[in-house]
C-alpha cells in the first residue's frame, strides 16, 4: 500500500491569479509586507518624515541679520523659547487648556450619564445623533456661530437687555483679566469657544465609561444608605474618571495647537499656536515656530503618560 | 425587581443635560436664521428683516463655486487615497499578529492625535525643504495624511466582527484568496468603509488648520470661510455659505450612522 506514503497534495491552481493565490498561500509574510508597505511608506515618509525634519529644525538657529538659516547645531533657539514673552505664552495657553478642559467635564457628566444610564431606545439615538452631529459640523462654522452670539449688537446683548441684566455683562466685562471692550474680544469669549467647539470630545468617552458602570452598583450603594452626593463621590465619579481623563486628552490637546479660535475671538494676545503661526508665516523664524512646537508635544507626552496609568485608554 | 424610583431620572440631572444639549444645538440654529437677515453690515439681532436674496446672490458669486469645486475634488482624491491605505493596514493589522502591531496603530493615529498645526507646519516646512511647490497636490497629501484613520477605525472594527471561520470555509470550499476577498471579505466590511469614506469625506472637507499651512494660492472652502472670519467683507453671503456647510456636512454623519448602527461601533465616535 503505497498510497499512504505519499503526501496528499492539492492540485495547483491554475491561471496567474489561481498561482498568486497559492503563492500568497505559501508566503504569508510577503503578501503581509505588500499589504502593510503603501500604508506604512505613506505614513512613514509624508508625515513622520515632515515631523523628524521640522523637530530637527528647532535646534538650528536663525541669523539676526541676514534672517537666514543657520545649519548649525545650536540650543539658542531653546534659549529664547524660554524668554519671559514666550513663557508667557505658553503659561497663557496652558491655563487656558486647563480651564476649558475643567469646563468641559463638568459640562458634559450630566450629559453623557443622562444618555448611558436613563435615556431609551428613541432617546438614545438623539442624544448619540445630538452629540455627533455638533461633533462633525463645521469647525469654522461653529466660531462664525459664536462671532454672531458674541457680537455687541448680537443675541446675547439682546438677551441681556430684554432680562435688564446688562449691569451684570458690563461688571463681568470691566473685570481685569477675563474683560474687555465686549465678549468676543476677551478671554471669555476665547473660553467659551474653546467649551463649546470640543465639548463633543469630552461627552463621547464620559459616556463610553458610564455605559460599563453596571445601574446595580449606584443602586447598592443606594441601598446601603448613601446620599446621591457621597454616590456620585465613592462610586460614580471614580468609574468615570478614565473616561473623563480621555475626554481631557482630546481638549486639552486641541485647546494646545489651535490659533484660529483665539484669533477671531478674543484678546490681541497670544496662544502657542498663534505664536507657531505668526512666526514660522511673518517672522519667517522656521527654527522658533518648530520650538514652540516641540511644547504641546512635551506637554502632551506627559499627558499620555498619566493617562495611561490612570486607565484611561480603556475608555477611548 | 428594579424600583421604579431607581430608573427615573433625578429632576435636576434632566435639566443639566438639556441645557448641555440645546448649548451644542443653538448656536447651529442661529446660523440657519441669519442667512434670511435683510442686514448687510452688521451681525444685529434680532434681524431687522427676513429675506431670501442671499440665496440667489450667493449662487451666483464664482468665487464660492471655485472654492466649493476646489474641496470636494481634494476631498474626494483624499477619501479615495484614505480608503485604500486604511483598510490595508485595517486588514494586516487584524488578520495578522506580528511584531510592531502597536506601533502601527499609534502611528496611524498620530496625525490626528497631535495638534493639527503641528502635522501642518511639518509638512509645510518639507514641502519648503524637498522645493516641491504648493499645488492641488500639496492639499491632497495632507488631507489622505489624517483621513487615513477614520477609515482604518471604522475598517479594524468591523474586520474584529467577521469570524475567521467565514474566510477558512471559503477557502475550503475552493476558493482562492482573490475570490475569499471578492465575495466574502468585501461584502462584509463594504458598508464600513462607505461609513468611513464618508467621515473622511466629511473630515476633508471641512478641515482648515493643516490646509493654511498646505494651500498656496488657492483657497478651498474652509479657507474661504476663514478670511471671512478674518476681514468679514460679504457677511450676507457668509450666512449663507455657513448654512449650506451645516447642512452638507449632516449628510454624510447620518449616512455612516445608518450603515453602521447595528455594530457594537458606530462610526463617528472618535473624530
Amino acid at each position: 500500500m503505497t498510497a499512504f506514503a505519499e503526501p496528499i497534495a492539492l492540485p495547483e491552481r491554475r491561471g496567474p491569479a489561481g498561482r498568486l493565490s497559492d503563492f500568497f498561500w505559501k508566503h504569508p509574510y510577503l503578501l503581509l509586507t505588500i499589504m502593510l508597505a503603501p500604508p506604512l511608506l505613506w505614513l512613514g515618509i509624508v508625515y513622520l518624515g515632515s515631523l523628524f525634519a521640522l523637530l530637527l529644525q528647532s535646534f538650528f538657529s536663525i541669523d539676526d541679520f541676514s534672517g537666514l538659516i543657520n545649519y548649525e547645531f545650536t540650543l539658542a533657539t531653546y534659549r529664547q523659547l524660554l524668554s519671559e514673552t514666550n513663557l508667557d505664552i505658553i503659561l497663557r495657553t496652558v491655563l487656558m487648556a486647563a480651564t476649558v478642559t475643567l469646563a468641559s467635564a463638568v459640562i458634559a457628566f450630566p450629559i453623557a450619564y443622562y444618555a448611558a444610564r436613563y435615556a431609551q431606545g428613541k432617546w438614545k439615538v438623539l442624544f448619540y445623533l445630538g452629540v455627533m452631529l455638533p461633533l462633525w459640523s463645521s469647525y469654522l462654522v461653529k466660531i462664525y456661530a459664536w462671532k454672531l452670539i458674541l457680537a455687541k449688537e448680537g443675541i446675547l446683548t439682546w438677551f441681556f437687555e430684554k432680562l435688564h441684566l446688562m449691569w451684570l455683562l458690563d461688571a463681568w466685562l470691566a473685570l481685569p483679566v477675563v474683560g474687555g471692550n465686549s465678549l468676543s474680544v476677551s478671554y471669555t469669549g476665547t473660553f467659551i469657544v474653546f467649551v463649546y467647539v470640543w465639548l463633543p470630545f469630552m461627552i463621547l468617552p464620559i459616556q463610553a465609561a458610564l455605559e460599563r458602570v453596571p445601574g446595580n452598583l449606584i443602586e447598592a450603594s443606594s441601598d446601603l444608605g448613601g446620599t446621591p452626593a457621597q454616590t456620585f463621590r465613592f462610586v460614580l465619579f471614580p468609574l468615570a474618571l478614565p473616561g473623563i481623563v480621555a475626554g481631557s486628552i482630546f481638549t486639552f490637546s486641541l485647546t494646545l495647537g489651535d490659533y484660529i479660535i483665539p484669533q477671531i475671538v478674543g484678546s490681541s494676545r497670544l496662544f502657542i499656536g498663534q505664536a507657531v503661526y505668526a512666526q514660522q508665516g511673518t517672522a519667517g523664524n522656521i527654527p522658533l515656530a518648530a520650538a514652540f512646537t516641540v511644547v504641546p508635544i512635551v506637554i502632551m507626552g506627559a499627558y499620555l503618560f498619566v493617562a495611561k496609568r490612570m486607565g484611561a485608554f480603556d475608555a477611548l | 425587581m428594579r424600583s421604579d424610583r431607581l430608573n427615573r431620572s433625578p429632576m435636576g440631572l434632566k435639566i443639566a443635560a438639556g441645557v448641555g444639549l440645546a448649548f451644542l444645538h443653538l448656536p447651529i440654529l442661529l446660523i440657519f436664521l441669519y442667512a434670511f437677515t435683510t442686514e448687510e453690515k452688521s451681525y444685529q439681532f434680532p434681524p431687522p428683516g427676513l429675506t431670501t436674496q442671499w440665496f440667489a446672490v450667493a449662487w451666483n458669486r464664482p468665487d464660492v463655486w471655485a472654492a466649493l469645486t476646489l474641496s470636494v475634488k481634494v476631498a474626494s482624491i483624499a477619501t479615495a487615497v484614505a480608503l485604500v491605505l486604511g483598510t490595508l493596514c485595517a486588514a494586516a493589522v487584524s488578520q495578522t499578529r506580528f511584531f510592531g502591531r502597536e506601533t502601527i496603530s499609534l502611528l496611524v493615529i498620530l496625525p490626528i492625535a497631535l495638534p493639527g498645526i503641528i502635522t501642518g507646519i511639518a509638512l509645510r516646512s518639507a514641502f519648503s525643504m524637498a522645493d516641491i511647490p504648493f499645488s492641488f497636490w500639496t492639499i491632497v497629501l495632507g488631507h489622505a495624511t489624517f483621513c487615513i484613520v477614520v477609515v482604518y477605525n471604522n475598517a479594524v472594527a468591523r474586520f474584529r466582527r467577521i469570524s475567521g471561520s467565514l474566510i477558512e470555509a471559503s477557502m475550503d470550499l475552493g476558493a482562492d484568496g482573490f475570490q475569499t476577498f471578492r465575495y466574502i471579505i468585501l461584502p462584509n466590511i463594504g458598508t464600513a468603509l462607505l461609513a468611513g469614506g464618508m467621515l473622511a469625506f466629511a473630515l476633508s472637507f471641512d478641515e482648515v488648520i493643516v490646509t493654511t499651512f498646505t494651500a498656496g494660492q488657492q483657497s478651498t472652502l474652509p479657507i474661504w470661510m476663514l478670511e471671512e472670519l478674518i476681514r468679514p467683507r460679504q457677511r450676507p453671503v457668509t450666512n449663507v455659505v455657513a448654512m449650506v456647510v451645516v447642512l452638507v456636512t449632516f449628510l454624510p454623519i447620518l449616512g455612516a450612522y445608518y450603515l453602521t448602527r447595528d455594530g457594537d461601533q458606530i462610526a463617528g465616535a472618535g473624530k
